[in-house]
Parts: C-alpha cells; sequence; structure tokens
C-alpha cells in the first residue's frame, strides 16, 4: 500500500544551491577563485538539525508517512468542529499524562488510599493541580467525546465508507465510559465507595451473567481488600492500553479515508471536473 | 534422472494433483512450507495461551471461589435485646479493609406470636436485618416511630419484619444467622429472603428472589 504523499510544502524544501557554494568552481558560481566564507553558526546548527532529520529519515524512511498525514488534502469548508476529535484526543492524552504522576504518590488499598489521595491535594507540591487536571479532565473528555459525536453524527460522517470509524468510536465511548466507573472508586471518599457499591449492584442486576459479573468486579461476593487494586489495574492499565490502540486504529481510518465535507456544501461542477479529488 | 515429472504423469501423487499444493513431491499431502507454517502458528498459539490462560484464570477465579469464612460475631448479651424493638450493632463483615468493612445491623429476639415460622426452616433464635438495600445496596436506617427500614438514596420502605412494602426494592432485607453461645448472642452469615421470607443463599441487591426469578439470579461460588 502506498500512502499518498503530496508535494513538500515551500519551507520544507531544500534551498538551491548559492552561486558559489560548491567551491571556486563551482558548476553554478561565477569562475572566481575567491574562497567560500565559512559557515556561520547559524549556518552549522540549520546544518546539524537537517542532518539529524535526514539520518533518521534514512534509517525509518518516515518522511513519506508523515507527510501523507500532517499535509493531507481536506475538503472544502473543512471547519472549527473537525478539530473535537483532536480535542478529545488531547483530553485523553493529558488524562494519561496526569494519570501517571498521580500513580506516583496514590496509593491503591482500601486502608490507605483515601489517605495517600487526600495528601496529593493538601501536601504535594502542585498535587491539587495534577488531580484537579485529572478530575475535571475526565469530564472535559466525556463532554467532548459528545460534541465530537454530535458532529459527526449532523455532519453525516459515519456514512459509507466510514460506518467502521462510527463503530471503532462507540467502543472508545464506552472505554471511556469505564474508566469514568473505575476512576470514581479511587479517591476512596464516602461518594466514590457508595457509587461504586451501586455500581456493581446495578451490574448485578442483570440476569444469569450480572451476579457473577459484580462477583468479578469486587472480587468476590463483597467489597473487599482487592476490590481497589483491581478497580486500579483496569483503570491505570487494561482500558487505558485499549484505548491508545482504538485512538491509532481510529486516526488511522481517518488519514486512509480521508474528512467529510460539510453537508451544506454541494458539489459544483467546477469540482466535479477536477482532476484531483 | 531419467524421466522428469513433467513428462511422465504417472509421477503425479493422487493426493497432491487435485489440490493445488505447487511443489509437492510424490505422496505429500501438505507441502514443508505449509507444515513449517502451521507449526510455526502452533507453537505461538501454544505460547500464548500458555501465559494468557493462566492470566485469565488468576483475573476471574475470584469469582469461583468462597474467601470469606463464616465468622460468629458477638453483638451482646441476650437481655440487651427484645421482640419489638431493633437494637443497631456493628459487625465487621469485610476486617482487612479497616472501616468500609463494617456494616450497622438491627437485631432483636425472634417474636413466636409476630414472626412467621417458615415450614422446613429453623427459625433464628434472634433476628438480625441488614441494612444493604435490596434496591441498589445503600445502608437502609430504621426509622423507631413508623417501625419502618427507609432507604435514603431511591425511597425504599421495607416493614418490621424488613419486607419490601415501597419504592424500588425488589425484596426483603437480607438476614444474618445468629446463635446464643456461652451466654452471649452472635452473628455468622448472612442470607436472603423472597417475599415469603424464606431463606435462600445470599443474592446481590436487585436480584429477584420469587419464582422463576431464583434461577436468573442464581446462587453464586463466592458465597
Amino acid at each position: 500500500m502506498r500512502m499518498p504523499s503530496p508535494p513538500l510544502p515551500k519551507f520544507l524544501r531544500p534551498a538551491p544551491p548559492r552561486p558559489g557554494r560548491n567551491g571556486p568552481n563551482g558548476p553554478n558560481g561565477p569562475a572566481t577563485a575567491e574562497p567560500a566564507a565559512p559557515p556561520t553558526r547559524k549556518e552549522q546548527a540549520a546544518e546539524a538539525g537537517a542532518s539529524a532529520v535526514g539520518w533518521l529519515d534514512e534509517r525509518t524512511g518516515m518522511s513519506p508517512f508523515l507527510r501523507g498525514f500532517l499535509y493531507r488534502k481536506v475538503p472544502k469548508g473543512t471547519n472549527w468542529y473537525y478539530t473535537l476529535g483532536t480535542a478529545t484526543m488531547f483530553a485523553f492524552v493529558s488524562q494519561a499524562v496526569t494519570g501517571v504522576f498521580l500513580a506516583m504518590y496514590y496509593e491503591p488499598d482500601a486502608t490507605r488510599a483515601y489517605e495517600s489521595a487526600s495528601r496529593i491535594t493538601n501536601e504535594v507540591f502542585l498535587g491539587e493541580l495534577v488531580r484537579g487536571m485529572h478530575k475535571w479532565g475526565a469530564t472535559v473528555m466525556i463532554v467532548l467525546i459528545f460534541l465530537h459525536m454530535g458532529r459527526v453524527f449532523v455532519f453525516g460522517a459515519y456514512k459509507y465508507p466510514r460506518e467502521l470509524n462510527w463503530i471503532i468510536g462507540v467502543v472508545l465511548l464506552v472505554l471511556t465510559l469505564m474508566m469514568g466507573l473505575t476512576g470514581y472508586l479511587l479517591p476512596f471518599d464516602q461518594r466514590s465507595f457508595w457509587a461504586t457499591v451501586v455500581a456493581v449492584n446495578l451490574n448485578a442486576s442483570g440476569p444469569v451473567i450480572g451476579p457473577y459479573l459484580a462477583d468479578f468486579l469486587r472480587a468476590g461476593a463483597e467489597f473487599g481488600s482487592t476490590t481497589i487494586p483491581r478497580f486500579y489495574a483496569i483503570h491505570m492499565l487494561l482500558i487505558p492500553g485499549l484505548i491508545a490502540a482504538l485512538i491509532f486504529a481510529h486516526l488511522y481510518l481517518v488519514t486512509k479515508l480521508g474528512t467529510t465535507a460539510p453537508p451544506w456544501l454541494k458539489a459544483t461542477k467546477k469540482d466535479l471536473n477536477k482532476e484531483e479529488i | 534422472v531419467a524421466d522428469s515429472p513433467s513428462t511422465n504423469p504417472e509421477k503425479k501423487s493422487r493426493y497432491t494433483s487435485g489440490r493445488g499444493i505447487a511443489g509437492a513431491f510424490e505422496g505429500e499431502t501438505v507441502t514443508r512450507r505449509r507444515f513449517m507454517e502451521g507449526t510455526a502458528l502452533a507453537a505461538g498459539g501454544v505460547a500464548t495461551a500458555a501465559f494468557g490462560l493462566p492470566a485469565l484464570g488468576f483475573a476471574l477465579g475470584p469469582v469461583f471461589e468462597d474467601t470469606s469464612p463464616t465468622r460468629w460475631q458477638e453483638v451482646g448479651s441476650p437481655d440487651e435485646f427484645d421482640d419489638t424493638n431493633y437494637v443497631p450493632r456493628v459487625i465487621n463483615l469485610v476486617p482487612e479493609v479497616g472501616d468500609p468493612g463494617k456494616t450497622t445491623i438491627y437485631v432483636r429476639r425472634f417474636n413466636p406470636e409476630r414472626d412467621k415460622v417458615i415450614k422446613g426452616q429453623e427459625p433464628q433464635p434472634y433476628v438480625a436485618i441488614s441494612t444493604r438495600c435490596t434496591h441498589v445496596g445503600c445502608p437502609v436506617r430504621y426509622a423507631q416511630a413508623s417501625q419502618k427500614f427507609i432507604c435514603p438514596c431511591h425511597g425504599g420502605v421495607y416493614g418490621f419484619e424488613g419486607k419490601n412494602e415501597g419504592g424500588p426494592p425488589v425484596r426483603p432485607l437480607d438476614r444474618f444467622y445468629t446463635r446464643v453461645t456461652a451466654g452471649r448472642v452472635e452473628v455468622g452469615d448472612r442470607f436472603s429472603l423472597n417475599s415469603q421470607l424464606e431463606r435462600f443463599a445470599p443474592r446481590d441487591p436487585s436480584n429477584h428472589l420469587d419464582g422463576l426469578w431464583q434461577y436468573l439470579y442464581p446462587s453464586r461460588p463466592t458465597t
């Protein structure tokens, strides 16, 4: 499969050699014997950067892929609503980063969880900020998901051939809601404890498999010593991994299939006659 | 050397000729390449299963075992309880988690005139009512004046015997086994009741127990 590779934008193209740069008798230069001026610091720095990028590109062959991904064409009429998906992904990245650092101070143990969480808020340097970003960022992420979903729905961007991407998005939504459920327990105050009791019993209300599902979530018939570690592992290892993998699949399909024009733009005859689509 | 396969149709295997296996030798039912592919895939599958299945069992294990042994907990002497009023007591369901493992129960003496005796089920000497609402598990409170148990979350109401009388709860409040040992009242395992106050293995809140519901919400290995 070949990724599309539109031409390099102007600022990335190598500059043509300056006259005389190739030496005293360079191919394009004047035939003077004047020695070339030594490169300035700025030129040296630019050269070092370019050669580092070149080193990487020579060994990975990334540039056609990156060009196709970053400079792909978007349809006419693309507007700010098209950034909601990226905003959602940014919210996920922010949750992941703050979550990693919260994990450095949090203790997933029924007797220690509440104290360690309140220690993050009250004693750890910037702890209140990081925990606050994680807590409010969770809400922001849910809101952004629904706005993104609404945009895709209203613009009809879920239609053929993008149905699979809609399905992946729905799975991502469910996984994010599961993040909300498992993360809610972790501060382990009264509210999170009783909310989790209720949530687990809601799972138990499903016939036949419900009671077993509740036992799985609690790791037993009662809320026990392994319930918090279980929620914690699901919250910070299992689901984030799945979400990250599915975001890659989601983005791959966006790049592969392209985005849709807003529904109010109708294709004109002039557009249809154009060779490039 | 004398006969090349192309000129001698007799050398074509009857096993391979109809199967379109390119490059197969006489008598081969599978080429080496396909055999090696299959072997590599099978080896990968065995290796994945070798860590995947134990890991899955490790995560699912608690669903299939009862890790909490029966513990009889003392709640007082018999003269602290009568048969018309409930007395609140705190017992420890899961000692290793500290405060969250504790729960309030309401205890009174069995009242032979008021309480129904279920045929075939030995009546408990004391009625120890669990405060876990049978809707979704919020803690209920006993209101002495109205002799009702009331749930703060969604308005469930239970009568004096713990039978659900109003709101969303689906069955009466759970109870605990009781006994008197050496002059002390002791409380043991939880059990659930259907609307006739018949005894069942403990069920989660929200699980109906009447009629066929008891099979849709089965008794679990963990209890």
